[in-house]
């Protein structure tokens, strides 16, 4: 493991370890190994004794933040329907945030999704995370039976024989072109701020903008082709928490259910759409994609063109509302109906 | 049992005649016509068993069927208006076409395990439809069976189903009605309060007895003590579970409690499978 | 009579071209971008080298797809009012021309083996398994994903199978398993194959698995009732990867869609980790929690399979432990359920 994730393991721990002792927290959310190389596992230490599974590496890709509410929820006293809601300090939980991550956390207090005063936020300056994809790709499909890292490489093995690559050359797309690794909420701070900000964060964007209308329908179309519609990207995502998805509601039924391209293409447009403003890039949907579909391009798009219209950033600040619930006289569009041209009030 | 070549293609029925049952008109009853003779002459089905019934365009819903096999040449489904295929069902008029397929399930086992017996039918609500068709065909089978007992309870008088056919059974005598509603209500002289306290009153005899509970819940689970009580054995209670269905065959795999398929290996089970299950309905 | 022939590279690959002039023939292909081996449509231009050595790993896709089409036309109808059969459901009518699934590991030729128990009366899935010809190919090479012999199977296995290309010391052989395997060779000759019989191998009648036979064995609510389901459930998602990956997953949800006045009624992939499968009309839902949704998987692959059909629904090829977003490895939940 490299020098860095390995110390940062033995804190994460060690803090963990501390928290769960001492009963500020009822729980830890972190990760624990997983069973293949270069994979982990979302884990909820209870006792000290577990957090001594908590592992921090490049593999990490999965939003703890999705966790949360649920979680937060699974302590409390149980109640029914009609119960009023429990009074006095509730359980509190302990959990890894990222850039990424404290920046939903900070979308989640901000759509009353979880409390504040029941998180112990351990900040975790991101150095990026390594796309598994990328690696099968760059070793042509062959199976990895062993993977280690250290702070730049990744040594690979398998019945092959071994190889070395380069960490960053693997990272995800989304860790390559952030510009916030360092988390912006937390209690404390694992590591020191990283220092590292993408130049041009919206490069595959600039691409695909720069395609006529005819290519960028035809690459729409041919990204999104081998989709099977098992809503992994959706489920994996801290902002998609509605109860029933417009894709599951048969009242009226939006969106056909089978694997008919503008069933799917609808969910993928309506899905990047719905977390216009809120997505943070934290990449979750594209890593646990199993059909490797570049799901993060529509929800990037969607972030440039809100800080390019809005010159705003979701989850940087939780005292600044997220820019589709608020209005100022200086929005780029006037409130106008083009069927009527009536003006609508502004405020 | 079900015996097309195609299973998953409905018999086309045309509605010929609805009947509003309740005063909030949430629950009507379709008289349905199974359009091609053959069909319609040879169909026959044993009560307690259930059906799809389709609306092209809008799907399939699982409906028990509420009449009896003994009742010839038409089908009877009393529907509740609670999603989106029976809303749709609620809206069409008479005339109109629609499927059925089945009959599908197991059905209560008149032909056996009730022969010679004391019935006890116990309902709650709409969950009734299915035991409609039970008491017609033991009624059209009297000699068959010993004494009927009927315990059935709604929120008002109004909610009853088959209100006329409740007061011929009464009055003829050849079943002995319990009809009760929750609270006192103008112009209703029977009996007031719950399913569960009124079995407990009745207390029906278990020996050589056999009892259908169908109903809510909450119901069930209140009225399963009332009948403990007088010395009922789970073996003699029969049970209609529900829970979504698609294929109402047992593959599609949306109705498992646990290693049974309500719609192929039920929807009536004993209390004792019941209790051997997990609680996944 | 012989029920092998020795054929060699050249043999197999005009045999093979031949078919694909007259079907549609499907074969393991691995992309050059991203590594990932996919089925694919074979085309004029065949990839004879991966025909001659398939590609080690597993497909991303089972070919549960050629037999369970997503979506599937099952029913035809028409709703404009003046049409005398308007709402009438029909037959779809579709004429279905046979295709060949070549390469086929051990694994997913199985599956179809085991999910033909469940849809052994299914009109759609019988027609599918009557057009459908399967050429499979032992694996050489496993992958560290893999575990078909621990439930019940074989890399070397050819249950499901209609004819396998087998390795010999001095090339290849073509094995005929199914009288359908046969029919088609009779119609499609491969070199000498003429009078070839087939072996034909009692389709599931093998011995049951050590671990179907443990899982019958136990009290059901001893298992349903376990104390590790929550620790399984507590990463999980609830998406449909692993469903709709796994190659003996066979769930399915039927409805309408209509256009115009013309409507069709679907069956597509359904998954029991939704929490819509379950859900009643009225709100109530059975399974309403995602440990609930996380069991039913597993209880239903390795006790309510077994205990209606004897085997257990899983063939080992490893896709869901190798996609689960997070980690949840499928035979970790077996030793768990072994151990009860």
């Amino acid at each position: 493991m490299t020098v860095k994730h390995a110390e940062l393991t033995q804190e994460i721990q060690r803090q963990a370890k501390e928290l769960l002792a001492s009963g500020e927290v009822a729980a830890f959310l972190g990760f624990s190994a997983g069973s293949l190389p270069m994979t982990t596992r979302p884990f909820v230490a209870r006792t000290p004794q577990e957090a001594e599974r908590l592992v921090w590496n490049s593999f990490c890709t999965v939003n703890l933040a999705n966790y949360l509410p649920a979680l937060l929820k699974s302590l409390e006293p149980p109640r029914g329907p009609k119960d009023p809601p429990p009074t006095g300090p509730l359980p509190k939980v302990g959990v890894l945030a990222t850039g990424c991550w404290s920046r939903n956390i900070v979308v989640q207090i901000q759509e009353n999704q979880v409390d504040r005063s029941r998180l112990v936020i351990l900040g975790v300056p991101s150095r990026g995370m390594v796309d598994r994809k990328k690696v099968l790709a760059a070793l042509q499909g062959k199976e990895v039976l062993e993977a280690q890292e250290d702070d730049h490489s990744l040594r690979l093995k398998g019945k092959w024989g071994e190889t070395e690559l380069s960490r960053w050359a693997v990272v995800r797309d989304n860790c390559q072109s952030c510009r916030h690794p360092n988390p912006v909420l937390f209690d404390r701070l694992l590591d020191a701020a990283s220092e590292r900000q993408a130049q041009a964060p919206f490069s595959q964007i600039e691409a695909i903008e720069a395609m006529s209308s005819d290519e960028r329908w035809q690459w729409f179309q041919q990204a999104f082709a081998s989709c099977i519609r098992c809503y992994a990207c959706r489920n994996a995502c801290p902002l998609c928490y509605c109860s029933t998805c417009f894709v599951d509601d048969n009242r009226p039924q939006w969106v056909g259910k089978a694997l008919n391209a503008p069933d799917v293409l609808t969910f993928h447009i309506l899905r990047a759409f719905h977390c216009a403003g809120r997505c943070t890039d934290c990449g979750a949907c594209e890593s646990v994609c199993p059909m490797g579909i570049k799901v993060r391009l529509l929800t990037q798009k969607l972030s440039k063109d809100i800080l390019t219209l809005f010159g705003a950033e979701a989850g940087m600040d939780v005292s600044v509302p997220p820019p589709f619930t608020t209005y100022a006289p200086s929005d780029p569009n006037p409130f106008e109906c083009d069927t009527c041209s009536s003006k609508g009030k502004k405020g | 049992m079900f015996d097309q070549k195609n299973p998953y293609l409905p018999y086309s029925v045309i509605i010929d005649d609805i009947v509003v049952e309740t005063e909030d008109k949430s629950l009507k009853t379709f008289k349905l016509v199974i359009e091609d003779e053959g069909i319609r002459q040879n169909w026959n089905h044993t009560p307690g068993q259930f059906a799809m019934l389709s609306v092209p365009g809008k799907g399939e819903a699982a409906i028990g069927i509420a009449s009896s096999p003994t009742e010839k040449g038409y089908l009877l489904f009393t529907v509740s208006r609670i999603g989106s295929l029976t809303t749709a069902l609620h809206q069409l008029p008479k005339g109109a076409r629609i499927g059925v397929r089945g009959p599908l399930g197991n059905g209560f086992p008149v032909n056996s395990e009730f022969k010679g017996k004391n019935i006890v039918v116990i309902a709650g609500g709409y969950a009734f439809t299915t035991l409609r068709a039970t008491i017609v065909y033991l009624l059209a089978h009297r000699q068959d069976y010993g004494k009927i007992t009927l315990i059935y309870g709604a929120r008002t008088p109004g909610m009853l189903l088959y209100r006329n056919e409740l007061k011929d059974w009464e009055q003829s005598g050849l079943v002995e009605c319990h009809i009760t509603v929750d609270r006192e209500a103008p112009g209703w002289n029977g009996i007031v309060g719950f399913v569960p306290a009124v079995t407990e009153r009745v207390a029906p005899a278990p020996e050589n007895s056999v009892a259908v509970v169908c109903g809510p819940p909450i119901m069930i689970k209140f009225t399963m003590p009332a009948l403990e009580k007088t010395g009922w054995k789970d073996e003699q209670i029969y049970l209609s579970l529900e829970n979504r269905m698609k294929c109402g065959l047992g593959v599609c795999g949306h109705c498992n409690v646990g290693p049974v398929y309500v719609c192929k290996d039920g929807p009536v089970f004993t209390r004792a499978r019941v209790k051997g299950l997990p609680v996944e309905f | 009579m012989p029920m092998k022939i020795r054929i060699n590279d050249h043999q197999l690959i005009q045999w093979i071209q031949g078919v694909v002039t007259k079907f549609q023939v499907f074969y393991p292909l691995q992309d050059a971008n991203s590594g990932v081996v996919h089925i694919q449509k074979a085309t004029d231009s065949l990839n004879a080298d991966a025909i001659l050595k398939p590609v080690s790993g597993v497909p991303k896709t089972s070919i549960k797809t050629f037999f369970m089409p997503q979506p599937e036309v099952i029913a035809r109808f028409s709703i404009a009012a003046q049409d005398a059969e308007a709402f009438v459901l029909k037959e779809p009518g579709t004429a279905l021309q046979t295709q060949v699934l070549l390469n086929i590991r051990p694994c997913d030729a199985r599956s179809v083996a085991l999910n033909s128990m469940p849809y052994a009366e299914d009109p759609y899935f019988q027609k599918m398994l009557k057009r459908t010809v399967i050429i499979g190919r032992p694996c050489d090479e496993t992958c560290s994903t893999c575990f078909c012999e621990l439930v019940g199977g074989s890399p070397h296995g050819t249950e499901g199978m209609d004819l396998v290309i087998l390795k010999t010391e001095d090339g290849l052989a073509l094995e005929v398993l199914t009288q359908k395997g046969a029919d088609f060779l009779k119609q499609n000759p491969c070199a000498e194959s003429a009078g070839l019989q087939p072996t034909l191998q009692q389709q599931g009648g093998q011995e049951l698995p050590i671990v179907a036979r443990e899982m019958q064995k136990k009290d059901l609510l001893a298992l349903y009732n376990a104390s590790f389901w929550p620790q399984i459930a507590e990463a999980c998602i609830n998406c449909g990867a692993c469903t709709f990956l796994c190659p003996t997953c066979y769930c399915f949800d039927i409805q309408d869609e209509v256009a115009g006045t013309k409507g069709v009624r679907l069956r597509y992939w359904d998954s029991c980790m939704f929490p819509l499968f379950t859900l009643h009309a009225s709100g109530h839902n059975p399974r309403g929690q995602k440990v609930q949704r996380v069991r039913n998987r597993f209880m239903h692959k390795f006790k309510y399979f077994p205990d209606r059909f004897g085997p257990v629904s899983c063939v080992g090829c490893g896709r869901c432990v190798k996609d689960c977003p997070v980690n949840i490895d499928i035979r970790e939940v077996i030793s768990l359920m072994q151990a009860v």
